[in-house]
């Protein structure tokens, strides 16, 4: 395995191409602000969204708190940056550890729960991360919190992407990642083989946390204004939603996911009243029709000629 | 002065509880038969007092008929969910299913947001305005608590006997128990199911009109909250069992309200999932489930 | 080279899509259109969306009314009215969509200063005015170092300056010395007038002697009046808005608190009456812009269009919008042009206008400098007690 094999180079090189790209449209006017805050957004939901995939999809742990991953890591980088004028690199390494450091805490119960009490269990978690949040006057309370500086743009939400996607992506075809699909499959037999479940079960949510809360700080950098309501269940749904559209299990699905479904809510924005019956129609559809999501758990060829994972997402 | 208060607390409590507990049975009936969150029972809650609404305020019917109208109606639109939505989906996997019951959810709330508007709307006064002092202190106990409490737990016995005496819960409890076994015996899946989404359904319409009248305030986002709360009832309560639910509801609306007098109004829904989080950990099947031991 | 391919042809059907989607709009009608586009950046769906509605059926009742007058500047007025799903960063979306697609002079919402301070940024940036009626946090208009942001406007009273006013009526003209709170605490707007009253009242001598919280959408509040009665205050002050606050009236009478309650405009609704009924309503004084009992002929009329057009009675959510869409006619016919610059200039430099909800001025902080009127539920029916000018 050479590190700089033809595989490696061209991938770099159409990452680059990619940037180099939507930079000259910027430059040439054609990429304005509107568009390029869709790419930023849908840039943020693929970070959360590649996340969430590894513990819900790779791992089979049921979460529905993800958005409070999201919310730590955007409060932290918010005081970082706006409280104590820190640069953004801070913001991002601060949002990103104390986000795991969260991901440790709620990945504990995971091991003594799963399926849908585990789904229970972390949106408890997550509305009691938006209650504290809501009674913290030092971060604004419900009031929210304003005017933290506008740093993110889109050459650091490319690469974070791009990071995250590669880390992940990496993680999941090693050694580890195999374990880790090994628990989806069958926990039991898994750990009768010798897989440390407890181990990989933590070690999922924190790297799982570790990018939301990158995700989340690229969040409150770029909309510089932060309330606790933004990262209610909701949102941990519209991840979650993501995810199985794209397909459990499948990193390129989740960025498909991630494009198409911020594209649905642009097209959604012009009829409003109706939005919401006809995002749960198209939801209700996508379930009913293709329950294993638009890519199932197969990737596309552009990460990697081996074809897919095999095995299909756990129905325990 | 300090009885008195604890008194009162202790009647707020039963009464918020015993309207999570009527909620709760309806939730606790779906899922264990078909192990589905269905994270819609809240909002047929809503509907259901919507159904109440437009009978009290057009039809001008008293509070029984409205009642047992509403939860009929409820019912069959139970089974419609369960034949449209639910039943496609029932054999794939439990996150495409929750994320089914999630999209019903928003279609109801945002369907009737987008037929009723989102505004609240006012029930007409059905059950008499009454309070009563209780051993002679100023505590209070309204007197449609204990409308609300008396219905909460005759549905409850009734259920009991309905799981427990009758053919039709006998086939409950065999689906629950064993899909595949159930129907080598003869059971008929898929009219048990049907069943159960009824009489879940019909429950949920009651309380829909019970804290409709109660509360005489509805919105179509009305069940969002209940819903949640309910569910965490039947969970502590242990899943699947109907005097768990109950025992869930008004546990929890006894802690809620201990919280909110010992001064901790601002974390009481964080202690409720706080205590969610710790029954999961501790007893999973809740407080009055049965230990299964893993299977494998 | 295949894989380069697929992701750039991605790319480019992505940035196409979006490209596209506004562009149908302002297609052929040029720079020289015969209409003036307003954006409505609001809250029509999500947890929030009754107030959102409720400011544009105001809006579009105003609008109605100008366009049937000829318009403005000899124009027709266009609105396009786009749903922020009460997300703030969903209304930072639309604020740009506004700005930049349909090119739009000027942005009105949305209706809470959450999704107004997410809507700010873009609006900034793209210097098109934005104006809220109902944000009402003191910080949606300036920033954390004091300085205002120039294109963001408000046309409601900041929430300091309702609290004020309902300390110094509590402890002056009510002579109550010993107060209540109980607030929501997931709503800013209740937040923001709990903490200015909280610090007014002691400082006029009063006593607070317990602050309770409750949630929005909540339907029991039993346990925390208990906890209420039990320290037998003389007043209770309850920022919030009408859903809740009738239910909580309510169920204060019933639990024998009958001690007067104060609150703020979020309590002028005529569903007030509805939820809590009409004997539970004594002793309930609230501060709001006007007085919908008013005479005067701009409220009468207001009132009579607004129950033939949506066949309901006018809040202060209707009230606000239909002043805030005619606040800004005013003000681009005062600026001469469609031109959001000078749009901004002529709104900055209101002096005066009137409307239904009462005259205002724009000050250097880009506020209302409006009366506020003190009014009491005398069984369930709105009384004028007294007018405060600023």
């Amino acid at each position: 395995m050479k590190i700089l094999n033809k595989k490696n180079i061209l991938s770099i090189l159409a990452i680059l191409i990619v940037y180099a790209i939507v930079e000259l449209l910027t430059h040439l006017g054609v990429i304005d602000s509107y568009i390029q805050l869709n790419l930023i957004l849908i840039g943020i939901n693929i970070i959360l969204a590649v996340s969430l995939n590894l513990i819900t999809g790779f791992t089979g742990q049921f979460s529905l708190g993800h958005a409070a991953f999201m919310s730590i890591g955007a409060y932290t980088s918010g005081i970082v940056t706006a409280k104590l004028g820190l640069p953004f690199i801070v913001g991002i390494i601060a949002a990103a550890v104390v986000a795991s450091i969260a991901g440790i805490i709620i990945g504990i119960p995971t091991l003594r729960l799963r399926g849908d009490y585990l789904a229970i269990a972390t949106l408890g978690f997550g509305e009691i991360v938006k209650i504290i949040a809501i009674n913290n006057d030092y971060i604004g309370g419900a009031v929210g919190l304003n005017d933290i500086p506008q740093y993110t743009n889109w050459t650091w939400t490319y690469f974070l992407v791009v990071l995250t996607v590669f880390i992940i992506y990496n993680f999941i075809k090693s050694y580890h990642g195999r374990a880790c699909i090994a628990i989806r499959e069958d926990e039991i037999a898994a750990e009768a083989m010798g897989v440390n479940t407890t181990y990989y079960k933590i070690l999922v949510f924190t790297i799982g946390a570790f990018f939301a809360g990158i995700a989340g700080a690229l969040y409150a950098n770029y909309f510089s204004f932060i309330k606790p309501d933004s990262f209610g269940f909701m949102k941990s749904v519209d991840i979650l939603v993501i995810v199985v559209f794209g397909g459990l299990g499948s990193i390129s699905g989740s960025i498909i996911g991630a494009i198409a479904l911020s594209l649905i809510s642009v097209f959604l924005q012009n009829i409003p009243e109706l939005r919401m019956v006809i995002y749960a129609v198209i939801l209700f559809l996508i379930m009913v029709y293709r329950p294993q999501g638009i890519m199932g758990n197969v990737e596309l060829k552009l990460f990697n000629k081996k074809g897919g994972l095999n095995g299909y997402a756990g129905s325990k | 002065m300090i009885m008195e208060e604890i008194i009162q607390q202790i009647v707020n409590g039963v009464s918020l509880g015993s309207i999570y507990a009527l909620i709760a049975l309806g939730y606790t009936m779906v899922y264990g038969i078909i192990k589905l969150i269905n994270f819609a029972h809240g909002d047929i809650y809503m509907i259901g007092a919507y159904v109440g609404f437009a009978l009290t305020t057009f039809l001008k019917l008293g509070f029984f008929p409205a009642l047992i109208l509403s939860m009929v109606i409820c019912a069959i639109l139970g089974v419609i969910i369960e034949k449209v939505a639910y039943k496609p989906i029932r054999n794939s996997t439990r996150i495409a299913a929750l994320i089914t019951a999630i999209s019903v959810s928003l279609f109801l709330e945002y369907g009737m947001m987008y037929f009723f508007k989102p505004d609240t709307r006012t029930f007409p006064s059905l059950l008499p305005d009454k309070q009563i002092k209780i051993f002679n202190t100023d505590a209070v106990l309204d007197i449609k608590n204990v409308y609300i409490i008396v219905v909460t737990i005759s549905l409850m016995l009734l259920l009991q006997y309905v799981i427990h005496r009758t053919k039709v819960g006998k086939a409950m409890r065999a689906v629950s128990l064993d899909r595949d076994a159930a129907q080598l015996m003869g059971i008929d899946i898929n009219k048990t199911i049907s069943n159960t989404f009824a009489i879940g359904s019909a429950l949920a319409g009651a309380a829909g009109v019970l804290v409709g009248t109660y509360y005489n305030s509805i919105n179509p986002l009305m069940g969002v909250v209940p819903g949640l709360k309910a569910f965490v009832a039947a969970v502590i309560g242990g899943i699947g069992i109907i005097p768990g639910a109950v025992f869930g509801g008004f546990f929890l609306g006894i802690t809620e309200t201990t919280i909110s007098s010992l001064g901790g109004s601002l974390y009481k829904d964080a202690v409720a999932f706080a205590i969610l989080i710790l029954v999961l950990l501790l007893k999973p099947n809740g407080f009055l489930g049965k230990d299964v031991k893993e299977k494998v | 080279m295949k894989k380069t391919m697929t992701l750039f042809m991605a790319l480019a059907l992505m940035v196409s899509v979006l490209t596209g989607c506004g562009a149908k709009d302002t297609g052929g009608s040029g720079k020289e259109s015969d209409t003036i586009k307003i954006g409505l950046n609001y809250e029509l769906s999500g947890n929030v969306a009754t107030y959102g509605q409720s400011s544009v059926a105001g809006i579009e009742l105003a609008i109605d009314e100008v366009n049937k007058d000829g318009g403005v500047l000899g124009k027709q007025i266009e609105l396009i009215k786009v749903d922020n799903k009460s997300d703030s960063a969903e209304a930072a979306n639309v604020s740009t969509r506004l700005a930049t697609r349909d090119k739009v002079v000027a942005i009105l919402g949305p209706a809470t200063s959450g999704n107004t301070k997410g809507a700010t940024p873009p609006a900034m940036q793209n210097k098109v005015p934005l104006i809220s009626s109902s944000a009402t946090d003191d910080d949606v208009t300036v920033d954390s170092n004091g300085k205002v942001r120039e294109y963001i406007f408000k046309t409601c009273f900041n929430d300091s300056f309702q609290g004020v006013t309902m300390a110094n009526f509590a402890f002056n003209d009510l002579k109550l010395k010993n107060a209540a709170i109980l607030f929501d605490n997931t709503s800013d707007y209740a937040k923001g007038l709990m903490n200015s009253f909280k610090k007014t009242y002691p400082s006029l001598g009063g006593k607070i002697l317990v602050e309770e919280t409750y949630q929005a959408k909540e339907t029991d509040f039993k346990a925390v009046l208990t906890k209420i009665k039990s320290t037998n205050p003389e007043v209770i002050y309850i920022p919030g808005y009408y859903e809740e606050v009738g239910l909580i009236v309510k169920q204060a009478r019933e639990l024998g608190i009958e001690v007067p309650v104060l609150g703020g405009d979020g309590y002028d609704s005529p569903k007030l009456l509805e939820i809590a009924n009409k004997d539970s309503l004594h002793d309930v004084y609230y501060t709001n812009h006007y007085s919908p009992m008013d005479t005067a002929p701009e409220v009468v009329a207001f009132k009579e269009a607004f129950l033939a057009k949506n066949g309901k009675d006018a809040d202060a959510f209707n009230a606000l919008g239909y002043d805030l869409a005619k606040f800004l006619v005013d003000a681009i016919d005062r600026a001469g042009e469609a031109n959001s610059e000078k749009i901004k200039d002529a709104l900055a430099s209101t002096k005066d206008f009137k409307g239904v909800t009462g005259s205002l001025s724009i000050d250097e902080n880009h506020n209302p400098v409006k009366a506020v009127t003190i009014l009491e539920l005398v069984d369930g029916e709105p009384k004028f007690l007294k007018k405060l000018e600023p």
